[in-house]
């Protein structure tokens, strides 16, 4: 039995640092080296791995998110194909939960119900679906859950009391909050009261809590892993993969994970 | 699909398909809209803005020499005619009065043809408000003339050179800005597409198209055209002058989609023929899209109509059979262009073309009645209509 979100998280809260939350968007640059990436995440010290499938039209990505994803598609990478993906990670012993982070689309062709079979299958561990609210969310979350996955729901600086509430309620089992408005990207400093904000959160709900959008150096890491169980870095740690390769990747994960101590 | 279905449904089609940091902003402008519409001084300030800014009500012409060539009885409504050229005018005014209402900084926009772009321009202009453009480099190259006339009415156009450098790519770049500062920004969407509520908000703008257009063929002709045509690309001025229609059962309403190059993906944008239900831009709808829920790139000689999605009210139409679609040629487009000038003395938009072509294919009985929106004026298309 694989561990759950919640699980991980927590446990390695519980050893003294906040979870370390690397994304990649799978077959960017290639598939071989997303591969390469992603398994030395895992052995640097990764928490939980989000796996970003490319979409033609991704409106919640920034630049750097978008080039990846269409340098992605150009070699043919697809929803089945980051399925894939993850299932290559298992098969090459990475055990830690990994969610495959998507837009809606490709899932409506693939069939809900056979995407979740194929994930199963794959053993991923949950999936975020970036323009499926958690209103519509429902009858997607029910067929997830009936073959073991989880559904990771988003709040934002934007989502108002009445909605996290929502939230809270629904049965997603962690919650990614986006520091800030906008799109994904590297960017400095953090959010004007981020802590207080994600203090907020907490109080409304009780389910694990990942934090992310912007977060791209140590100083914001460990500002931010004093509030949340997880800190999700993914645009740095996508253009450290395409411009400098494993050794880059490798040394941003490292100067991370330090920074998340707590 | 969601199962208790509010408001923002066409039966199975709309919703709202978007990042979460843009739900509460989409929230609050169904209040702000909801709370307008039912406010008898919006209704006049935007009466008022329709009736001398825009040029309201626009007539409807008689085309003699058309309708002899053709055996019919052809009437154009003569959005052409509007101030900046095209009908995308009726909405960009509600909208701005809105944002006013709102108290919003600033107004974004994306434009496929530059018409709606233009029409942002000069009604953010006349109210006082900054206005970003969004627009791909491809159509900013065979617009020209428009982005020209954006930047004299003051606004700012952002080029997109992300993805296909069309209209997909202008509208993901304006969402994304509207969801960087949705507290101060209005996001002036053009089309009857999006999330909810726009594909509502929009087509009760341009409604006017229609509820103008049926009162004066009634008066002209003494009775109901048997048929409506329109060009649809996101569908707003389809849906404006249908929604008039939609009760009166006798009268077979016909969107007409770009047919481009040919069926082949790629070469068109005819999403009814060619396309499959899924989500683009907030909207669960009819798309052209690959086998992998990628969303393929169109193609049509009028920039106006070059889009992967049609609006949900289309779709839904469509399923219940209230409307049907058809498709006009690259090639047909430009010959009805033509055709319209020599006879008729009018120099008809790209997009508006594709609805004078169904008429020759439409299956009508000599001198029966046919009503056209003639969306916008050709202008702009004058580099493609002369090359």
């Amino acid at each position: 039995m694989r561990l759950t979100l919640a699980k991980a998280l927590r446990a390695r809260r519980a050893f003294g640092r906040a979870g370390f939350v690397p994304f990649l968007v799978a077959g960017d640059p290639t598939l071989a080296q997303s591969l390469v990436a992603a398994k030395l995440l895992a052995a640097a010290g990764a928490d939980v791995l989000e796996v970003g499938v490319p979409f033609s039209d991704p409106v919640a990505d920034g630049p750097v998110i978008q080039a990846a994803g269409q340098r992605a598609l150009a070699k043919g990478m697809s929803l089945k194909k980051a399925i894939g993906f993850v299932a290559a990670l298992r098969a090459d012993g990475v055990t830690i939960p990994v969610v495959l982070f998507t837009y809606l689309n490709p899932i409506l062709r693939m069939g809900t119900e056979a995407f979740a079979r194929a994930c199963k299958k794959a053993e991923a561990t949950g999936v975020l679906i970036v323009d499926l609210p958690a209103e519509d969310s429902t009858e997607t979350e029910g067929i997830l859950k009936k073959h073991g996955l989880e559904l990771v729901l988003l709040a934002s600086p934007t989502t108002t009391d009445e909605r996290l509430k929502l939230i809270a309620k629904a049965n997603g089992t962690a919650i990614y909050y986006v520091s800030r408005e906008g799109v994904t990207g590297v960017r400095k400093g953090l959010a004007l009261n981020i802590a207080d904000r994600l203090k907020h959160v907490r109080r409304m709900t009780k389910k694990p809590l990942m934090v992310g959008f912007g977060v791209a150096e140590a100083s914001q890491a460990r500002a931010l892993a004093l509030h949340a169980d997880g800190v999700v870095v993914g645009s740095a740690l996508v253009r450290a993969n395409y411009e400098g390769g494993p050794g880059a990747v490798r040394r941003l994960a490292k100067k991370l994970i330090g920074a998340l101590e707590i | 699909m969601r199962k208790d279905r509010g408001s923002g449904w066409f039966g199975p089609f709309g919703g709202r398909f978007v990042p979460e940091t843009l739900i509460e902003p989409l929230n609050e402008l169904e209040a702000a809209y909801a709370s307008a519409r039912r406010d008898p001084k919006f209704k006049a300030a935007l009466r008022s803005e329709l009736d001398t800014f825009v040029g309201r009500p626009t007539p409807l012409t008689f085309a003699g020499r058309l309708s002899a060539a053709l055996g019919l009885r052809v009437w154009l409504k003569r959005e052409d005619l509007t101030h900046t050229g095209a009908h995308k005018i009726n909405n960009t005014v509600g909208q701005i009065l809105l944002a006013r209402r709102m108290k919003k900084k600033r107004v974004i926009a994306e434009t496929g043809a530059g018409q709606h772009g233009v029409a942002t321009a000069a009604a953010a202009a006349r109210a006082g408000l900054p206005c970003v453009v969004y627009m791909g480099t491809d159509d900013m190259a065979r617009q020209a003339p428009n982005v020209a006339r954006m930047k004299m009415l003051g606004a700012t156009v952002v080029p997109v050179e992300s993805g296909s450098k069309t209209l997909k790519d202008a509208t993901s770049e304006a969402l994304r800005a509207w969801s960087s500062d949705s507290r101060n920004t209005f996001y002036v969407l053009g089309s009857a597409l999006g999330p909810h509520p726009y594909p509502s908000m929009v087509r009760d703008f341009q409604s006017v198209i229609g509820v103008e257009a049926r009162a004066q063929i009634l008066k002209a002709e003494g009775r109901l055209p048997k048929e409506v045509v329109a060009c649809v690309g996101g569908g707003s001025n389809s849906i404006g002058i249908f929604s008039a229609f939609i009760k009166d059962r006798g009268v077979r309403l016909t969107g007409v989609e770009a047919g481009g190059t040919g069926s082949a993906p790629g070469r068109h944008a005819a999403r009814f023929s060619g396309g499959s239900p899924g989500t683009l831009h907030g909207t669960y709808t009819y798309l052209l899209q690959d086998a992998r829920g990628q969303v393929l790139p169109t193609h049509s000689i009028s920039a106006g109509l070059d889009y992967p999605a049609v609006g949900p009210e289309h779709a839904e139409l469509r399923r219940i059979g209230r409307a049907k679609y058809a498709n006009a040629s690259d090639k047909d487009a430009l010959k009805a262009a033509h055709e319209l000038c020599r006879l008729e003395g009018i120099l008809p938009a790209l997009e508006s073309s594709h609805a004078l072509a169904y008429l020759h294919k439409a299956r009508l009985k000599k001198g029966e009645l046919i009503l056209v929106n003639l969306s916008g004026r050709g202008d702009k298309d004058l580099g493609t209509l002369c090359a």
